[in-house]
């Protein structure tokens, strides 16, 4: 069964190298094929997998591999699943698919279409690796496989008119990220040499026995710190918006859906358990800066011009409400930062994808030029826009509201080592940043969607959404919805794991 | 005293002597071959030497031998000149892989008239500053150290400035030569006060003799501080570099590949065996200084890196870099460092360098096949190669991507993560931040040459393709190899020299 696992991983790679050594005329015209019939067999794979995990047992990790790699370093190949990880890599290998899917007939900008596909399924090995990896050494490898794919992805198929800024904000991607994960390396070798091993599960066991307080706090402001800027929490973000908006559709929805997650993934199923008692120290710093960026992100919004940039600001809030939930340190505000970040990952994928078609039909996504009234042009289209924003500001019943409601109920009754009253400041700034979520929100809705339509008539190409593009975005939307009336879905496979975790 | 007599054991000496008796082979050889023929053969004669010394190696691994002892019974233990253990042919054998692909990469250089490298000196120089290297791994008193650091030193200066008539070539030769002799002037100073202040040129008896606070005199003090001076400047430490890159961009590029590879070894061996052999009892005044010198180094090396518009100026000034980057896990020993953990040190010392030269004789093996045809050599020339020699450039790229220490060049990362956690494990925080900071900066200009290749070509039939030559193939093929396996098993590479160096070590 273990095989499974490493067949999510091995698929992805063999079709990226597949695809690297096929002639190049033969590798051309089969690309986008090649590409599909990868994710697809990833999916399958993945929900192979989640078929014979057992569910009634989801705290304990299954499906575990261990081979000793390097004993001199102490590093082993070590995965395995639990209904923490199972989660993040199911949206994973979906979002791949779906963007894989999508680019079947809608080509990113700039040609070199293999070496598109082959970049993508690089990320995907990358990505499932993190969520799968329970060796911290193992992990940071895995970590480092998506920077410079996505790289690429952002400089070459980004921003078609835009060449020097699209670069530009490639290489503020990778520099941030490449910055925030080696102070994570050293924070986990640090780790490492304090308590004799890299294996996640061992060292989650312990819970920092073992560790004083000094060393928690040092690997906690370093794992933390790194982690944070991946996912990325205020004042580590200034590297999103300006990716997010000059990548391609593709780019964005997998930076969102799944790239932010590994961050906060890396909070939950690392920081927390490995140096609880750091976590501690530093959790009023995180939860303050979280909160910060919820209102942050939410008054950026307002200054947006830009329908990608707007989107990409809405993350820094939403990830804000994500470690918001770790900061708190209780079972209810985890669940919720891993609830908001699947949600995160569903919706504001969705949302770069509409986002996307948007600008494929216009030219642009700058509100002053789209103008108002996409229901009466586009009205599918329009008719998705204002989903996939109800669903962002959280509205009961999608899957946006619950994770959000679950770190105000963690920040409502934190932890018993923290400070209770500032937490409830805490939450009070939240609300008011998800208030403002909600008003910006709608306040797009009103402005792209309702109104006259202005500049219908000056548009090429009319066309409403596709099947094609229904039949990628389906799933995510289709998610959204269960998620949002189902909950427990998730929750009864992440809590199990959370119980165990924090102080 | 007997020690005229003494009986040497051949077998503990066999690699050094298969690749000095290649080299007179090859000298020799090369006085009756007829030029026609002579690249050819020569190039076959010293690979063949240099694969039969590999042998000696793979028969003595996991041995630890010893031979010209002198002393034991009354006068105290026996100390022996030159010692073989897993350090040893851990250093001897990246040596030995470092100069048959530099043989055989100089055989292409040989044989083209543009390039106008004499084979049969080509040869034998590179043979016998090899034989100083492997001496040195094993040298284990001061007067071989220095001897063997000489005959490194002293044919790369004739190999530096080995094309005739040519200007270039000339003044590297020059400021390489000037700074060198400067240096081992200053570190046989240095031996000498070592020297005077404990009686001894045995390390492990100036370790003994430094072991007593009483025996750590100004004068020892200064001793060993202008000792490391010497060394530092081999492995092109800062203040010690500014030869770096001047002299790699007048030499040839295999001579360059070389430099950076084969000779940086050789003086990071006399480093660490000099500082942890002889010195221990001074670790709290070299730890730091090396580990303020790792910074500066790499900090440097990086910077000037940026500004680079040619291929071998970059690749010097990044070599300088990972000079800062190898000095790393000495610069964490302090006084309390004990002397397993030293051996872990050299470990990842070790397991770093290996790691380097693979990636960078890959590196510099793709740029002297594409600077034959591109004699410009500037970044720009790269722009869209992958066009026309695609195999030349997706190894390039994988070992430029891997010398930032990033995926898909994984050996990269592991030398990344092997020196950061020595810096951490020893207590040294603020180096392994330093080497985080670096690998940021390391990675933009590697990240935009890389790039640069696999861009679009500006004008795709401007360039012709060519054939690579057979050998360089080869050379460029087994560095690419042994780079791919110390990313999938990076074990190899963390184990060439585990802690345990045997008793006489």
């Amino acid at each position: 069964m273990t095989t499974l696992l490493h067949l999510a991983i091995a698929l992805p790679l063999a079709g990226c190298i597949t695809l690297a050594l096929l002639p190049a005329p033969t590798g051309r015209r089969l690309a986008p094929t090649v590409g599909l019939v990868t994710s697809a067999l990833t999916l399958l794979v993945v929900l192979a997998v989640v078929v014979v995990f057992d569910r009634g047992d989801a705290g304990r990790v299954q499906l575990l591999a261990d081979v000793e790699w390097a004993p001199t370093l102490g590093l082993s190949w070590r995965l395995g699943v639990d209904g923490l990880s199972l989660p993040f890599v199911v949206l994973t290998a979906l979002l791949v698919f779906s963007c894989l899917l999508y680019t079947v007939r809608i080509k990113p900008p700039g040609g070199r279409l293999r070496a598109f596909v082959a970049l993508v399924l690089l990320l995907e090995v990358g990505m499932i690796g993190t969520f799968l990896a329970l060796d911290l050494v193992l992990f940071f490898l895995f970590f480092e496989v998506v920077l410079i794919p996505m790289w690429f992805v952002i400089a070459w198929w980004g921003e078609p008119k835009d060449q020097p800024g699209r670069v530009a904000a490639a290489n503020t991607f990778i520099l941030y990220t490449l910055l925030g994960s080696a102070i994570m390396l050293v924070g986990f070798l640090y780790v490492g040499s304090q308590a004799g091993t890299f294996d996640m599960l061992e060292l989650a066991r312990r819970g920092g026995d073992g560790l004083s307080a000094n060393v928690q706090l040092l690997a906690a402001i370093a794992i933390v710190g790194g982690l944070a800027v991946k996912v990325p929490l205020w004042p580590l973000h200034t590297w999103l918006p300006d990716a997010h908006a000059k990548a391609p559709t593709v780019g964005s929805v997998l930076l969102a859906g799944v790239l932010l997650k590994m961050g906060s993934y890396g909070l939950v199923r690392i920081a927390v358990p490995v140096v609880p008692d750091g976590v501690r120290q530093i959790a009023p710093v995180l939860g303050g800066l979280a909160a910060v960026g919820i209102v942050y992100g939410a008054l950026a919004c307002f200054a947006q011009r830009d329908l990608k940039r707007l989107v990409a600001y809405s993350s820094v809030g939403h990830m804000g409400f994500v470690v918001l939930g770790v900061a708190t340190m209780t079972p209810a505000g985890l669940n919720g930062s891993v609830f908001a970040g699947l949600a995160h990952g569903l919706i504001t994928g969705l949302l770069f994808f509409l986002a996307g078609a948007v600008k494929d039909r216009h030219g642009t996504s700058e509100f002053d030029e789209l103008g108002g009234g996409m229901y009466a042009r586009l009205p599918r289209l329009g008719a998705l826009v204002t989903f996939a924003a109800i669903a962002s500001l959280g509205l009961p019943g999608l899957a946006g509201f619950w994770g959000e409601l679950l770190a105000i109920v963690g920040a409502f009754r934190p932890s018993a080592v923290l400070d209770r009253p500032y937490f409830l400041v805490l939450l009070t700034v939240a609300v008011i940043g998800a208030v403002l979520t909600a008003l910006y929100l709608l306040v797009t809705v009103r402005r792209v969607c309702q109104g006259e339509d202005s500049i219908g008539p000056r548009l090429p190409v009319l066309g409403d959404v596709t099947r094609h593009e229904i039949a990628s975005w389906g799933p995510l939307i289709a998610l959204t919805v269960l998620l949002g009336l189902w909950p427990g879905l998730v929750l009864t496979l992440v809590d199990p794991v959370m119980q165990g975790v924090g102080l | 005293m007997n020690w005229l007599a003494q009986t040497v054991d051949w077998l503990t000496v066999a690699p050094a002597l298969a690749v000095a008796g290649t080299a007179l082979a090859v000298l020799l050889a090369d006085l009756w071959l007829p030029a026609k023929r002579a690249p050819g053969v020569l190039t076959g004669v010293s690979v063949a030497g240099v694969l039969i010394a590999l042998v000696f190696v793979g028969l003595l691994w996991g041995d630890a031998r010893a031979t010209f002892c002198t002393g034991g019974g009354d006068a105290g233990f026996a100390s022996c000149s030159y010692v073989v253990n897993q350090l040893t042919l851990a250093f001897q054998g990246i040596v030995l892989v470092g100069t048959l692909v530099v043989l055989l990469l100089a055989n292409a250089d040989t044989r083209a008239v543009e390039t106008r490298l004499p084979a049969g000196e080509t040869g034998f120089l590179v043979l016998a500053s090899a034989t100083g290297a492997l001496v040195l791994a094993a040298g284990r008193d001061l007067a071989t150290i220095i001897v063997a650091l000489e005959v490194v030193s002293l044919p790369a200066f004739a190999l530096v400035g080995l094309r005739r008539r040519d200007r270039r070539d000339a003044e590297a030769a020059l400021t390489f030569f000037i700074v060198s002799v400067v240096s081992v002037a200053v570190m046989i100073y240095g031996v000498s006060l070592v020297y005077g202040a404990t009686g001894a040129l045995h390390l492990d008896r100036i370790a003994v003799a430094l072991d007593d606070p009483a025996g750590r005199t100004s004068l020892a003090g200064a001793g060993v501080l202008l000792t490391l001076v010497g060394l530092a400047f081999k492995v092109g430490a800062v203040p010690f570099h500014f030869w770096v890159p001047d002299t790699y961009s007048g030499a040839p590029v295999v001579v360059a590949t070389y430099l950076a590879v084969v000779s940086k070894a050789a003086g990071l061996v006399g480093l660490v065996l000099v500082v942890s052999h002889g010195f221990p009892g001074y670790a709290h005044v070299w730890g730091p200084a090396v580990g303020v010198l790792a910074v500066l180094t790499m900090t440097l090396g990086n910077v000037a890196a940026l500004r680079q518009r040619t291929a071998i100026r970059l690749l010097a000034w990044s070599s300088v870099a990972h000079a800062g980057y190898l000095l790393v896990p000495l610069g964490v020993a302090s006084a309390g460092t004990t002397g397993g953990q030293l051996g872990e040190a050299m470990s990842a010392t070790v397991a770093y360098l290996a790691i380097y030269a693979a990636l960078n004789l890959a590196a510099f093996g793709v740029v002297a096949v594409v600077s034959r045809h591109r004699p410009g050599a500037t970044l720009e020339e790269y722009r869209g190669l992958v066009h026309t020699e695609p195999a030349s450039a997706v190894v390039l790229g994988f070992s430029l991507l891997a010398l930032a220490g990033l995926p898909p060049g994984v050996a990269g990362l592991w030398a990344k993560v092997v020196i950061i956690d020595s810096a951490v494990s020893g207590g040294a925080g603020w180096l392994a931040l330093a080497v985080a900071v670096n690998t940021v900066i390391g990675l933009v200009y590697y990240l935009r040459w890389t790039v640069l290749m696999f861009s679009a070509a500006p004008d795709r039939k401007a360039v012709p393709t060519y054939d690579v030559p057979a050998t360089s193939g080869i050379a460029i093929g087994l560095a690419l190899a042994a780079g791919v396996v110390f990313s999938v098993l990076p074990q190899l590479a963390f184990g060439l020299a585990e802690a345990n160096f045997g008793i006489l070590g």
